[in-house]
């Protein structure tokens, strides 16, 4: 497949993914603090939680809706740009998103509508119901998109079936239980906790600074502060690093994100800095600390970190491997009946992503000479500098906010609200977490490449048949109509903030007469 | 594990949960689509278009849901025609999102600012997010009823070997003017029960009563395409209900009328197409009679069965292809595994009935007449 047209596949995901997770995280962290105030709220019974909660409950609504129109997008590209990944793994991919509906979309959908109409329609406790119903579909949701990514990440559970040319699942348990799934999930959900919590602490913030609304400021702070501190250290102290031993390409990532050339003896330092050459393979102006990476990685003393020269040395092994499997597979393919292909198959299945990995240079990867094989051995390494700076700008900014948290917890345990230094701090921090946030899919993603299924299916081989006109039709298309909601949302933002949590002036505004001839913008 | 039911049961379980998801989308859903779809037309004033946009206001969200969950259970269940048709009717796909995701958005942010331009311009994307989808969900039914231009490698990769425009024929056109006659019929029923009589109560009805005269007709000129109109497919050659799932193994051809040959062969599926007919003129009925559960429960009849028709006359096809006869996807060849339709069924089974309950809940506690008064004076309001 054209490996231009493979990119602009990517470009579009890319996009539409990190686009869709501007919002999601924000979702997922606001609908848990709204539940915490509106629970005060409950129990004290007193009005200025309920504006608290009703003003969050309005930023609430404004991001809430763009995730769910940028989620509509990412629960139909896999069909219309990555078709044949589709069809290859649907039998597996397919369930969590299908279960996502039906357990999270549907509950968090549903109950919203109550949320926002349901005030004077429900008891106070029921109107908590409901929120607290909107932050448990949402945070399933995430549950059950990242068991689907975590399976891209590390394939349990399945197999490659012959007779339907794809992977089916073996194992459902082994996909649901996926610890590189659950590490994720845990991950990926503090941080939209950290996200909400910098937002709330940093409006509050702002307010504050301004001489605004000092009564809802000091209680909003005050929650962000603790639940802020939680999750930032839950975020970093629960990072992803447990799933980093299971298999080849996440030792890979680890091996890139470290930029670690050669495998060190156990324990293994870290490099806090340095410049890797993804040429000479070595990392220059690198300045180690002893021990951390190992503790990180392997959580021992005694497991060396692999290194990305020796890790190409064993894909080599397993493209080899791999060939005997795909040969069998073309065998099979004439013969369905062929029982030596079937056996040479179930010995070597395991590689046969690896004998694919030949595809982007060949036509018939059996005819592949050992020079090919090395060169595809070396398209494994995912790109070290990316990763390697990617991953240390999250991790800085991960410390900075237990930092900022731990500050702001001891300000507000203190009942100091007016330190000046400290408020223009947490303003100046608002787009950090999703700044890290980012950079963490960066990580994630493009540590996985050239897999898009890890030693199943590589990305060149997964996207539709498609020409390159119509994907620039949609490229193009996507990037106008998500910026245009990106300037009015951001809009919409500001002037929520800046009106204020004034429950006055906050009713729709009253009708003007519009002309009575229809519309059609 | 799933000594339960075999393969074949299996399949056949799954194609009518598929049908089961449309129709649970073009019921709930619907009414959003057709209610949109009508906003500039029936409403005259900010507060009437305000009224028709709170009737759904509050539960639309939800109702979207039923989309979203046919794109997992589709790629889940069917993973092939997941892989095929959004694929192949990538640019028709692109439309329907562009005009999709307009929806959370411009019933959100419209009344977020007072000034009569910005309103507008939102008033535009809901119409726009509510007809566009209707039109080209119509016409992609349309296409696969006249036969996919899709091929499979013997990889089973598959391409599309037709155009965008290629999409826009008599039969796909017709098909899509059906599906959004469904959509105005659902929604304009919806409105006649959930706002106050006056002006735009009396102008959602005799809407109502037009789209339902229509659906007739246009459902009726499909079944004389379907017969005299040339396309049809049929199987030439056994397949094996509980084979593996691999298309490249079915022999198809094309055969005009071949549609028809289900109802000849089973009478009592006419049942769907009289549901269709029938519903639509309950729905006339009750409009007339000014009834207020008639037109909605007649409505709903009629897209039930006139889904339910499409679904019935095409069995054992899911997606046949026009260009090769060994690429047609049916229920016996293109689905998941037995073990993940199982494992997915137990899910739906367990899940389904609880998402019914609490939205069945919700509606309660949010039911009753959108009245003029409420939308000024209630500040939750859209
Ligand atoms: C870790 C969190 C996370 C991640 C990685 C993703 N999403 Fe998402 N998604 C959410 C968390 C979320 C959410 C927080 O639950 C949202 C945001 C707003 C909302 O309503 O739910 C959501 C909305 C949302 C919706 C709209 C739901 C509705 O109507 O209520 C869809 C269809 C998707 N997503 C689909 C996807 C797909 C196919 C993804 C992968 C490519 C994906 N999301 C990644
Ligand atoms: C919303 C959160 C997500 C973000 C921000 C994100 C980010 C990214 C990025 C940056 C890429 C491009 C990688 C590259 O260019 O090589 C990518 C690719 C991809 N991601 Fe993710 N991702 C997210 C969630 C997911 C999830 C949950 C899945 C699986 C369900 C997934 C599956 C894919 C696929 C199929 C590709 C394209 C193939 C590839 O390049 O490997 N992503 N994503
Ligand atoms: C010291 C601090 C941190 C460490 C050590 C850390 C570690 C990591 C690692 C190793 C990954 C890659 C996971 C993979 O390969 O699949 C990752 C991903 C990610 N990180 Fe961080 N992270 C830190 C802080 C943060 C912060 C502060 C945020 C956001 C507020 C964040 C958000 C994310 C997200 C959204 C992902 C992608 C989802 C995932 O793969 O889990 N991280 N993180």
């Amino acid at each position: 497949m054209d490996p231009g047209f493979v990119d602009l596949s990517r470009l579009q995901f890319a996009l539409t993914a990190l686009y869709h997770f501007l919002f999601v995280p924000l979702t997922l962290g606001l609908s848990f603090l709204l539940v915490i105030m509106e629970c005060i709220y409950v129990m004290t019974g007193r009005e200025i939680w309920r504006q608290v909660t009703r003003f969050w409950g309005r930023i609430f609504g404004i991001n809430f809706v763009l995730g769910v129109a940028t989620g509509l997008t990412m629960e139909f590209e896999f069909g219309t740009n990555w078709s044949y990944f589709s069809s290859y793994a649907g039998d597996i991919f397919g369930a969590p998103l299908a279960i996502e509906g039906l357990m999270a979309f549907f509950l968090e959908a549903t109950f919203v509508g109550l949320m926002f109409f349901g005030w004077n329609r429900l008891s106070r406790v029921g109107h908590l119901f409901a929120t607290f119903m909107v932050a448990l579909g949402t945070n399933l949701s995430a549950l059950w998109i990242l068991i689907a990514n975590g399976w891209m990440q590390n394939p349990v559970g399945a197999r490659f079936n012959p007779e339907t040319m794809r992977m089916e699942v073996v194992d459902f348990g082994a996909v649901l239980f996926n610890p590189v799934a659950q590490a994720k999930f845990v991950h990926t959900v503090s941080a939209g906790y950290v996200i909400a919590s910098v937002m709330v602490l940093g409006v509050s913030a702002l307010y504050l600074l301004q001489d605004r609304w000092h009564q809802v400021a000091r209680r909003s702070m005050a929650v962000a502060a603790s639940f802020g501190l939680a999750a930032s250290l839950s975020a970093v102290v629960l990072g992803d690093e447990s799933g980093y031993t299971l298999s080849d390409n996440q030792k890979m990532k680890l091996a890139a994100v470290e930029a670690a050339w050669h495998t060190a003896p156990a324990p293994a330092g870290i490099t806090v800095f340095g410049f890797p050459d993804a040429r000479a393979h070595v990392t220059r102006a690198a300045i180690d600390v002893p021990w951390v990476l190992g503790l990180i990685a392997t959580r021992s003393l005694d497991t060396p970190v692999i290194g990305i020269e020796e890790l190409v040395a064993k894909a080599q092994d397993r493209i080899v491997s791999g060939l005997v499997a795909y040969k069998a597979v073309q065998a099979l393919k004439r013969n369905p009946n062929d029982l030596a292909a079937r056996e040479a198959l179930a010995l070597h299945q395991h590689d046969l992503g690896y004998a694919l990995l030949l595809r982007r240079s060949m036509r018939d990867p059996s005819q592949a000479t050992p020079a090919q094989i090395e060169a595809a051995a070396w398209d494994t390494v995912p790109d070290v500098p990316v990763l390697f700076w990617a991953f240390r700008a999250m991790a800085a900014i991960g410390f900075a906010m237990i930092a900022l948290f731990a500050i702001a917890f001891v300000l507000c345990t203190l009942r100091r609200f007016d330190r000046r230094w400290f408020l223009l701090c947490a303003v100046a921090a608002l787009p950090l977490p999703w700044i890290a946030a980012e950079l963490g899919w960066v990580v994630a993603e493009l540590g996985r490449q050239p897999w898009a299924i890890d030693g199943v299916l590589p990305t060149g081989l997964a996207p539709s048949s498609l020409t390159r006109a119509q994907l620039w039709v949609t490229l193009v298309g996507f990037t106008l109509i998500y910026g245009t909601l990106a300037v009015i949302e951001f809009g919409l933002i500001v002037r929520t903030v800046r009106h204020g949590p004034d429950e006055h002036d906050e009713a729709p505004p009253l009708p003007g007469n519009l002309p009575a001839t229809p519309l059609v913008a | 594990m799933h000594s339960l039911f075999d393969y074949p049961t299996l399949r056949v379980i799954w194609w009518a949960l598929l049908g089961v998801l449309l129709i649970g989308f073009a019921l709930a859903d619907g009414w959003d689509l057709g209610v949109c779809a009508l906003l500039p037309f029936l409403g005259r004033t900010d507060q009437e278009r305000r009224m028709m946009i709170n009737s759904v206001g509050p539960t639309w969200e939800g109702n979207q849901v039923w989309f979203i969950l046919g794109g997992g259970a589709i790629f889940a269940a069917w993973p092939f025609v997941y892989a095929a048709s959004f694929s192949g009717f990538y640019l028709a796909m692109f439309v329907v999102l562009a005009a999709l995701i307009m929806r959370p958005v411009g019933f959100k942010y419209r009344s977020k600012k007072p000034e009569a331009s910005w309103r507008a311009r939102w008033d535009g994307a809901l119409f726009v997010g509510g007809l566009v989808p209707a039109l080209v969900f119509g016409v992609a039914v349309g296409n696969v009823l006249q036969g996919v231009p899709i091929r499979l490698d013997d990889d089973l990769r598959v391409s599309f070997e037709g155009s965008f425009l290629g999409l826009f024929t008599p039969t796909t056109l017709l098909c899509g003017l059906l599906s959004v006659s469904m959509m105005l019929l659902h929604g304009s029923s919806f409105l006649a029960i959930r706002l106050e009589h006056g002006a735009l109560h009396e102008r959602a009805r005799r809407v109502g009563m037009a789209t339902a005269i229509l659906s007739v007709l246009l459902f009726a000129a499909g079944g004389l395409d379907m017969a005299f109109g040339g396309i049809g497919f049929r199987l030439s050659g056994a397949v094996d209900p509980a084979g593996p799932s691999n298309p490249l193994r079915a022999d198809t051809v094309a055969e005009a009328g071949g549609w028809l040959l289900n109802f000849a062969a089973h009478p009592w599926m006419m049942i769907a197409p009289a549901l269709g007919f029938g519903g639509a003129v309950l729905a006339l009925f009750g409009l007339s009679r000014r009834s207020d559960v008639l037109p909605l429960a007649g409505s709903a009849l009629s897209s039930a069965g006139i889904i339910a028709t499409v679904g019935l006359s095409m069995f054992p096809f899911v997606m046949p292809s026009s260009v090769d006869a060994h690429s047609s996807l049916l229920v016996w060849n293109a689905s998941s595994s037995a073990r993940t339709l199982f494992n997915m069924l137990i899910s739906t089974v367990i899940l389904l009935p609880l998402v019914l309950l609490y939205t069945a809940w919700v509606y309660r506690v949010l039911w009753g007449r959108v009245t003029g008064a409420e939308v000024i004076a209630n500040r939750d309001f859209y």
